[in-house]
């Protein structure tokens, strides 16, 4: 099962008396003037969105940009100031606390930063913790608590302690613990920014391979770049609370919306993460090209072979559609340069 | 030493609870009011008083066959236990005319019961040493003279007079502003300190002057040498601001409750006859301090040995 | 931009510097303008005059007034209820049994090494004599103990969770935990009776504090994200509380016990007073008899009794979650299983007596008669060159300057909020009509508290250095704090004569041993890698201690000094029954005579106000700088 989500122009402004800041003049204001004048800091500002079933969803920015209040935002783990959110159509924030727990027990789960194991607990009862609160037998909860651990791939260690686990079996377990409610949406909080980058990878790879298993809609925080891009469908840009830019991997390093966004995807290898679309030119009146077009969702670094040899221009399509020629005059810029290209 | 009172006061909540309000003395083992059966006594924290007690008890328990219940308690609290009723007896009264005003008059839950036999003196006093090398010290006249003899950190450029027992109240700071002695009062605070500073200076022939009363069971142990302050006549201590005379002696007494009194019984009237002399006292309180007997044992030897005293004090047809 | 940056921070620095130096010398100023040969605190205020009236108001309403028909008796009732089933429950093991459950409750607690422990010390309490005292003393302990633990837990979870009720306790245990117990024994035994009910109840105000503060902070300390992941997932309320909160602070409620078992283990001997049953009678009698020795060992068997609970607790405390588990309810019946069958052996309790009471006799003896040159030195030299000039300042001080001074260091130190509580705290002293009392005993206390911090340092820097110097003190720390003072107090009359420096001798020993247990802790907790760092850049161990350990142990050390001011308060009283005089002298006075009982509560309550001022007063320092 999966899940969409849409938020609305959704604010949490911390500090005294938060309402007076949204849809006044004070909206306005920059984040350190605001808080130079009324001691409110505005943690997410007008943040709105959609996340379709089945997608990974990244929201990416620098530290204190408002990521983690934000994912908080989306089950009212921090009560959003203004703004509307909604999980499956359903309005989150209009539910009572029967209802919003019922979400947070069967619809949704999160994984943390830094895990919120329960250190008093065996594995097995932390990854049972979520099915234990809703009244399920201590059987049933071990069975099922056993088969995440396995699909984690921690089997054997289901009578240790937290403690006694490295940080990475220790990020297993909170994510066993999360999949274990069978949650059709999960969101993730920096959830391996703790981890050396080995085990990183390592982790990131066991998050593909389970959406691609369990296929469920994932919301994922990170400051990483390297990881927006390898686990994001789309990526959304945040500084100061605000929302820079939403789009594909493809988008931000093509089309940076802003010298932020720019500044964020500046070492990325281009011709690794664009297609030939964003180096393409229109041929000229009359060019002559090569034989075998390339189509235009190739990613430059596979064309590459292809267009150093040959002679001739290489025409774009799209279909049966040409859309453009591309040239070794076009490509080695993209290959050298990491200055910023418009899409011609 | 156990009491199983749990299922009793357990079920006596119960109870309570139905008829309302729990007065202060329920729930507790009651006071035997006559029947055969126990006697509490008060045991106040010094040693003359438990020679008392131990020889009563003994007599009470050996040859009237009662339960003797020991509270150990200062005074004020043993008066009112007169009025929880969780005393029965004090055996040896230093005065206190505001607790026998307040017990025995206003809220009349005690009435007295005679003489302990005992004389109570309370005065200053130096160890013996002190007199034998400056023989007109016992003089108050010529304590000024010796003044800087008894001079110690505590004591501000004067003498020192170690007092304050709390438990007694004093004349001492009166007495030495009216007879204009260059000295101060230093508060010790327990008997215990007096005690201890005494046995010192008589061990390291320190100067002391001091606080103290008799019987007490140190002057078996050591010599002390009363000073000579104006003599007591009646009414002179009448205003304490004013006081310029010595301490009167004390009849030291009997207080009991008013229940245990008015019930009469053989316990009641053992401990209204009870009247010894210091030196009985004083030979109980050697045995227990320095000889090291447990009061049981210091009792049953004063009781083989003084059967004239005692045999006086058994009720008749008992 | 920079260079105005740069610029600002010293002078900021240097401008606060001249504040100090201006209000020191218009202090000094103020002094000598308007010192006052100090007038004498009447024996008659008006604050004394109320207390009186309170307590007579009890006395004469407490068999009418439904405050106490219905709730006061009833707690009586309650108390009496639960003392007499403990009661019966330890003497019902009887002597085999119930060394044998001491052995078991350890094993299983604490593993082996604290079973043996506890095996051996109930078994002492054998030799020397002391058996039915000794567990006259546990009933009460386990009693008092039991009740601030189901009172004291469900208070502290409370404060944890809501901050008002926290802030408004914070004063309330203030009072509870520092008003000495002598100010209100007596009226005690007009609510309570005399004996147990009253003494368990008196135990319980002094150390039902330590319960709730410590589990506050346990309950605070739970890490936040494991509580939102646990709400992330739908706990209830209550479920956070049972299933997160509590577990997770488990150790930290195992040391509140621990802590609330070492404070009511100290107001055992004073109970006594009361007449509750156990060691503290012999302590007292003993006293009267000016015997030591015989003090002495009813006092090593409430050491025992304190070493013997410590480890347990602490042992329990410690155990990892790991050792849990199926094999624990193995051991745990096991142990049951023997302890009933050892229970119903005829085993006697005739054992070879064993007492310390003629050596100790004799050592004190030869002691006090071949120091007291010596020892009477040192205290005239301390108090002729500190102690008296210190009064005299203080003493000569009018009480608005000493307010006002109060509120102006406050505020340089800890800020404007502290600053006022300080200053009111002062006022309310001068209130209670006891300016000059209160005075002389700020004096004792800042010199025992100095000698304390410096010897605590001294002794705990030592003591994080070298593990078998650490090894070493630990015993002696342990019977240090948990050896009644009044067992020591005699010698130190004897040596010191009756003097407020037997006063601070008294004070240093029972506070001396928390401040080099914190500033050793401190020291320790240095992380070892800022450790490595600074001896990597060549410095040398005195270099270490100076300028990275000690600095980096801040925290421990102001903890120490707090922790200090708060025991050397608590021996203010004690200091009255040697010669002290002052405060302590007016709190014993109290107890004693029945017309100075307002006078004995103001004395309290001034201690009280003394020990809040000194506490907001250094408080600053906590926040100032650094961490922590
Ligand atoms: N409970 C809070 N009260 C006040 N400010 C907060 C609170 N939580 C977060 N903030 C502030 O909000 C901003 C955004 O924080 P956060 O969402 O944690 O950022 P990120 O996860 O992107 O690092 C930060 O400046 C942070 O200091
Ligand atoms: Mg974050």
């Amino acid at each position: 099962m999966t899940s969409t989500i849409t938020v609305e122009h959704l604010w949490k402004v911390f500090g005294p008396k938060p309402e007076r800041v949204v849809g006044t003049e004070l909206a306005s204001l920059p984040r350190a003037e605001l808080r130079e004048r009324t001691g409110c800091l505005a943690a997410v500002r007008d943040v709105s969105f959609a996340v379709e079933a089945g997608e990974v969803f990244v929201v990416m920015g620098l530290s204190g940009s408002g990521k983690s209040t934000l994912v908080r935002c989306l089950t009212r783990l921090i009560e959003p100031t203004s703004g509307e959110i909604s999980i499956d159509g359903e309005a989150v924030r209009a539910m009572n606390a029967r209802r919003l727990r019922d979400l947070r027990r069967h619809r949704v789960a999160m994984v943390f930063q830094h895990f919120g194991l329960l250190p008093h607990r065996s594995v097995l009862d932390n990854v049972g913790y979520g099915l234990e609160i809703q009244g399920i037998g201590r059987a049933e909860r071990h069975r099922r608590a056993g088969e995440m651990l396995t699909l984690v791939g921690l089997d054997g260690h289901e009578n240790q302690y937290p403690e006694q686990l490295s940080g990475g079996m220790q990020q297993r377990v909170g994510l066993a613990r999360a999949l274990a409610i069978d949650p059709a949406l999960l969101l993730f909080d920096e959830p391996f920014s703790a981890l050396d980058p080995l085990i990183r990878r390592d982790m990131q790879t066991e998050v593909r391979r389970l959406h691609a298993e369990v296929g469920k809609t994932l919301v994922f925080i990170t400051h990483d770049l390297a990881e927006a891009l390898t686990l994001g469908d789309r990526i959304a840009v945040l500084r100061d609370g605000e929302l820079v830019q939403v789009g594909t991997p493809e988008d931000l390093v093509g089309a940076p919306a802003d010298d932020y966004v720019a500044d964020f995807v500046r070492d990325v290898p281009r011709s690794d993460v664009l297609t030939l679309r964003w180096i393409m030119r229109d041929p000229l009146a009359g060019e002559t090209c090569e034989d075998q077009p390339l189509p235009a969702t190739t990613v430059i670094r596979d064309a590459v072979p292809r267009i150093l040899r040959a002679k001739l221009p290489v025409q774009v399509v799209e279909g049966d559609r040409v859309v453009g020629v591309v040239d070794a005059d076009r490509l080695l810029p993209a290959l050298i340069s990491h200055h910023r290209q418009v899409p011609a | 030493m156990m009491r199983l009172r749990t299922v009793a006061s357990a079920a006596l909540i119960l109870t309570l609870a139905a008829c309302g309000g729990a007065t202060s003395d329920a729930g507790e083992s009651t006071p035997s009011a006559g029947a055969k059966g126990t006697v509490n006594l008060a045991v106040n924290p010094w040693v003359g008083y438990e020679s008392d007690a131990a020889v009563v008890t003994y007599l009470l328990e050996k040859k009237l066959g009662y339960t003797v219940e020991k509270k150990e308690l200062k005074e004020e609290i043993s008066w009112q236990g007169f009025e929880t009723g969780e005393v029965d007896a004090i055996l040896e009264n230093w005065g206190h005319a505001d607790l026998k005003k307040t017990y025995i008059e206003q809220k009349k839950v005690a009435v007295e019961a005679g003489s302990t036999g005992n004389t109570g003196i309370i005065g200053w006093y130096v160890p013996q040493w002190m007199v034998d090398q400056y023989p007109d010290i016992t003089d108050y006249k010529n304590l000024n003279k010796y003044a800087s003899l008894f001079k110690t950190s505590e004591s501000k450029g004067k003498g020192q007079l170690l007092g304050g027992d709390p438990s007694y109240v004093t004349n001492d700071v009166a007495l030495i502003n009216n007879l204009k002695l260059d000295y101060t009062v230093v508060f010790s605070g327990s008997e215990a300190a007096i005690i201890k500073a005494a046995q010192q200076a008589g061990a390291q022939k320190k100067p002391l002057l001091f606080y103290f009363y008799e019987p007490q069971w140190l002057f078996a142990q050591e010599k002390f040498v009363r000073i000579k302050l104006p003599p007591y006549t009646a009414g002179c201590d009448a205003d304490p601001k004013k006081v310029a005379c010595d301490y009167p002696d004390y009849d030291l007494d009997k207080i009991v409750s008013k229940k245990f009194a008015d019930a009469n019984s053989t316990a009641y009237q053992l401990i209204k006859n009870f009247k010894w002399t210091n030196d009985d006292q004083n030979l109980v309180s050697d045995y227990l301090t320095n000889q090291g007997m447990s009061a049981d044992q210091a009792a049953e030897k004063w009781v083989n040995e003084h059967e004239a005293t005692w045999k006086p004090w058994i009720p008749a047809g008992s | 931009m920079v260079a105005v940056a740069g610029e600002t921070a010293p002078r900021r620095v240097t401008r606060r510097r001249v504040l100090w130096v201006l209000l020191v010398v218009a202090a000094v100023g103020a002094y000598l303008g308007f010192r006052t040969a100090g007038a004498a605190d009447s024996d008659d205020a008006a604050a004394f005059r109320f207390f009186t009236g309170v307590r007579n108001w009890v006395d004469d309403n407490r068999d009418t007034s439904p405050l106490f028909l219905y709730g006061v008796n009833y707690l009586r009732l309650g108390v009496r209820l639960l003392v007499d089933a403990v009661q019966a429950g330890l003497y019902g093991l009887g002597f085999a049994g119930l060394v044998a459950a001491a052995g078991a409750v350890a094993l299983v607690l604490a593993g082996w090494r604290t079973a043996l422990v506890a095996v051996g010390g109930f078994l002492a309490f054998g030799f020397l004599g002391l058996w039915a005292e000794s567990v006259d003393t546990l009933v009460l302990t386990v009693s008092a103990v039991l009740l601030a633990v189901l009172t004291g837990v469900p208070i502290g979870v409370l404060a944890a969770r809501v901050n008002w009720v926290s802030a408004t306790l914070r004063p309330v245990l203030d009072v509870m935990q520092i008003m000495p117990t002598f100010a209100y024994l007596a009226p005690m035994t007009l609510l309570f009776l005399i004996g147990e009910p009253a003494a368990v109840i008196a135990t319980l105000i002094y150390a039902v504090p330590a319960t709730i503060r410590i589990t506050e902070l346990g309950l605070r300390e739970v890490s936040p994200t494991s509580v939102e992941a646990a709400t992330a997932l739908g706990s209830t309320g209550r479920q956070l509380l049972t299933k997160v909160r509590l577990p997770m602070a488990r150790p930290t409620i195992v040391l509140a016990v621990n802590q609330t078992i070492m404070m009511a283990l100290s107001m055992v001997v004073i109970t006594a007073l009361i007449d509750a049953p156990g060691l503290g009678q012999n302590i007292i009698r003993a006293l009267e008899r000016v015997n030591v020795g015989v003090a002495f060992d009813a006092g090593l068997a409430i050491v025992i009794m304190a070493v013997v609970l410590d480890r347990i607790t602490t042992g329990a405390a410690r155990r990892r979650p790991a050792t849990r588990g199926r094999s624990r309810w193995v051991v745990a019946g096991g142990a049951l299983v023997a302890v009933v069958v050892v229970a119903l052996l005829p085993i006697g309790q005739d054992l070879p007596r064993l007492s310390f009471a003629g050596p100790v006799n004799d050592l004190t003896g030869w002691i006090e008669l071949h120091w007291y040159d010596a020892t009477e030195w040192i205290k005239n030299v301390v108090s002729a060159g500190l102690l008296d000039p210190l009064e005299s300042v203080l003493t000569s001080t009018p009480w608005w300057l000493f307010v006002l001074l109060v509120a102006a260091f406050g505020t340089l130190v800890s800020g404007v909020r502290s600053a006022a509580v300080a200053a009111l705290a002062a006022a309310g002293i001068a209130g209670l009509g006891l300016w000059q009392h209160a005075m002389q005993t700020l004096a004792t206390v800042l010199v025992t508290i100095v000698l304390t911090m410096a010897v605590g340092i001294v002794l705990g820097v030592w003591s994080a250095r070298h593990d078998w110097f650490a090894a070493g003190l630990r015993p002696v720390l342990d019977a240090a704090q948990t050896m009644p003072s009044f067992v020591y107090l005699l010698p130190a009359v004897a040596l010191f004569g009756a003097s407020r420096f037997t006063a601070i001798m008294a004070g240093f020993v029972y506070a001396f041993p928390p401040v080099v247990r914190l500033v050793d802790r401190g020291l320790r907790d240095v992380p070892a890698t800022v450790v490595e760092a600074a001896v990597s850049a060549g410095s040398t161990p005195r270099q270490l201690l100076w300028k990275v350990q000690l600095p980096m142990a801040r925290g421990g050390l102001l903890l120490a000094a707090n922790q200090g001011i708060v025991l050397v308060l608590a021996m203010v009283v004690l200091g009255g029954l040697v010669g002290a005089g002052a405060l302590g002298y007016d709190v014993v006075a109290g107890f004693s005579q029945r017309e100075d009982f307002g006078q004995g509560l103001a004395a309290g309550f001034a201690i009280v106000l003394l020990g809040i001022l000194l506490d907001r007063l250094t408080q600053g320092f906590h926040h100032a700088k650094g961490p922590r």
